[in-house]
């Protein structure tokens, strides 16, 4: 038993502070084990791969499996390189992504500022939805999808991408409008200034940390998304199911050095947002889950 | 004029706020509860490779619950979801209070530990299926440093290939359930460990009577959001087996769209979907109930 007398709140003894960061440690290996295993064998020519071993570094440094994946891989039966399919995912993204978030940004004022009687409801019944199983959704917007003509479309998927993401949107900006002062509209209200002037001019300015929030959540989630990606994409396939394609091929040699990269390319634009802002991910994260 | 044109300023100023709202609840209404409808509908249809609307009654979930891959699939997701939660729990949260130990390097360690959650299932599973795999993986990998009789063939036996599928799962979340408890160790008061540590209690008896029942909030967040993701699981299983070898590790996610989009057995599909709605329904609105309560008062 240790009487605690120096300002910590749990001392620990030498042997157990050793055993804490040997543990630490470990797990950090744990993490980086895939990560590094991508990026080492994505440097290597084939043969050392199948006849050498994972773990070790390249003896002979190549770029051609990141040229191979990026511009002539075999992605189903087109030797097109993930290219196109990266350029069909930065399509997808950027208009999903600022749309759910203008949406998102109006909602939450309006939930927030301009409470009207049910307005629990309505939002509830719209965050119930970022947590159903997307499979329940799946039949009714591929017969949607191919009515409007959208089917297998990159409108299409921005479509389903904004439908399905405004309810995090809504809930990201809800929650922050709530701590603002709600004096401080309704004196702009008695000025005489109007729904739009006041979010422009009021709540607009102060929003950067939350829309950095819902820009990175947003982002992550539809670079991620592979369901509607690989029901609804067609001819406009996005990246994930591009690797996917590449990787399952089950005709020819299995080239784990040009799947690595593809791997690699298709984590970098979320990977690199991360390490730029992953303080805003995190946010986005934990507001997802523990809300407030 | 003037006060009629102010009049109508002022009934567009109420009604605005509705109106900037209404597409959004009008979109939620029918891409989300009217699609729920719609699938409910086509599980009580026999519908096959389009939508039918002959009315079958419960065949299909007759059907499902007689089918074997639809038996594989639930004991697979009930397996695979307990162990899931319970080791990305126990992982979290020994991370979690592992680092809350005033530890150099903590800003390092962090976002290592997390960083997993930013990448997709696909990369996830491209990743670990061919560390995995006996030919080129892990096996090859301890053979070569000398460990010539070690043996890692999990990916490719039927009776263990949805362990590796939790393997690649808790690597994946296992961070973010770190911060989760993180975040709520850090929201504990210092003052109410000092005084329990004046009255004697040691290290042990500190997390297990007061710090742990503390952290409760973050237990129940933990669960819902695992449990949620585990029975949405489908781009990983896809990735990584495939839902093999044979059907070994076919879960409710990769079941719904082979027999709705590659069998053509949309009924059989559609009840399915509804069962796995039902089943994160019995989790997500108490949960979220609760919340939006809390909120309120």
């Amino acid at each position: 038993m240790s009487v605690a007398t120096q300002d910590t709140a749990v001392s620990t003894g030498r042997a157990t502070r050793a055993l804490i960061y040997l543990t630490l440690l470990l797990f950090a290996l744990f993490y980086l084990l895939p990560l590094y295993v991508m990026g080492v064998n994505s440097l290597k020519p084939l043969a050392e791969i199948t006849g050498g071993n994972m773990m070790a570094l390249p003896s002979e440094w190549t770029l051609d499996p990141w040229r191979s994946a990026w511009s002539t891989a075999q992605i189903g039966v087109e030797p097109t390189g993930l290219k196109p399919y990266f350029l069909n995912s930065i399509l997808m993204v950027v208009p999903a992504v600022a749309i759910s978030t203008i949406v998102g940004a109006l909602n939450g004022y309006v939930l927030t500022k301009w409470r009207f009687r049910g307005d629990t409801w309505v939002f509830g019944l719209m965050l119930f939805s970022c947590f159903i199983p997307f499979q329940i959704v799946l039949i009714p917007m591929a017969v949607v999808l191919g009515k409007l003509g959208l089917a297998g479309t990159v409108p299409g998927l921005i479509l389903v991408h904004v439908v399905y993401g405004i309810g995090f949107t809504t809930l990201y900006f809800r929650n922050y409008y709530a701590s603002f002062p709600t004096e401080l509209v309704r004196a702009a209200m008695i000025d005489g200034a109007g729904f739009f002037r006041i979010f422009w001019r009021i709540l607009l300015p102060v929003s950067g940390p939350i829309a950095v929030v819902s820009v990175i959540w947003q982002f992550t989630n539809i670079w991620n998304d592979f369901l509607f990606g690989v029901s609804f994409g067609g001819t406009s396939q996005p990246m994930t199911v591009a690797l996917n394609n590449l990787v399952q091929s089950s005709t020819g040699v299995k080239e784990y050095n040009v799947h690595f990269a593809g791997a690699i390319l298709a984590a970098l634009p979320t990977l690199i947002v991360y390490i730029v802002a992953g303080r805003y991910f995190v946010r986005g994260l934990m507001a997802g889950s523990v809300k407030g | 004029m003037a006060s009629t044109e102010a009049d109508f300023r002022t009934t567009l100023q109420n009604w605005l706020p509705k109106l900037v709202l209404a597409p959004s609840f009008a979109v939620t209404l029918l891409f989300v509860y009217g699609f729920i409808l719609f699938t409910v509908v086509l599980s009580f249809t026999g519908s096959k490779m389009l939508p039918r609307y002959d009315w079958v009654g419960f065949e299909n979930y007759q059907k499902l619950f007689a089918l074997p891959a639809w038996t594989t699939a639930i004991t697979n997701i009930a397996i695979f979801a307990t162990l899931y939660i319970v080791i990305c729990t126990v992982i979290g949260l020994m991370l979690a209070i592992f680092l809350d130990q005033k530890i150099r390097g903590e800003g390092v360690l962090r976002p290592i530990y997390l960083y997993p959650m930013a990448l997709s299932f696909i990369v996830t599973g491209t990743a670990w299926k061919w560390f995995l795999d006996p030919g080129i993986g892990l096996q090859r990998i301890m053979q070569g440093w000398g460990w010539e009789s070690f043996t890692f063939t999990w990916i490719k036996d039927s009776q263990m290939a949805l362990y590796t599928i939790v393997i690649a799962a808790v690597w994946q979340t296992s961070g973010f359930v770190m911060a989760m408890f993180l975040a709520g160790l850090r929201g504990i008061d210092n003052e109410i460990l000092k005084a329990a540590q004046i009255d004697g209690a040691s290290n042990w008896q500190l997390y297990r009577r007061i710090v742990i029942p503390l952290l409760r909030p973050a237990f129940l967040s933990a669960f819902v959001i695992l449990s949620h993701l585990a029975i949405k699981s489908y781009d990983l299983v896809i990735a990584l087996t495939g839902g093999g070898p044979g059907r070994a590790t076919e879960m409710p996610a990769t079941f719904m769209y082979s027999y709705t989009f590659t069998r053509n057995q949309m009924g059989i599909g559609a009840s399915s979907a509804v069962i796995m709605l039902m089943t994160i329904a019995a989790i997500m609105v108490p949960y979220l109930y609760a919340e939006l309560k809390e909120k309120k008062a």
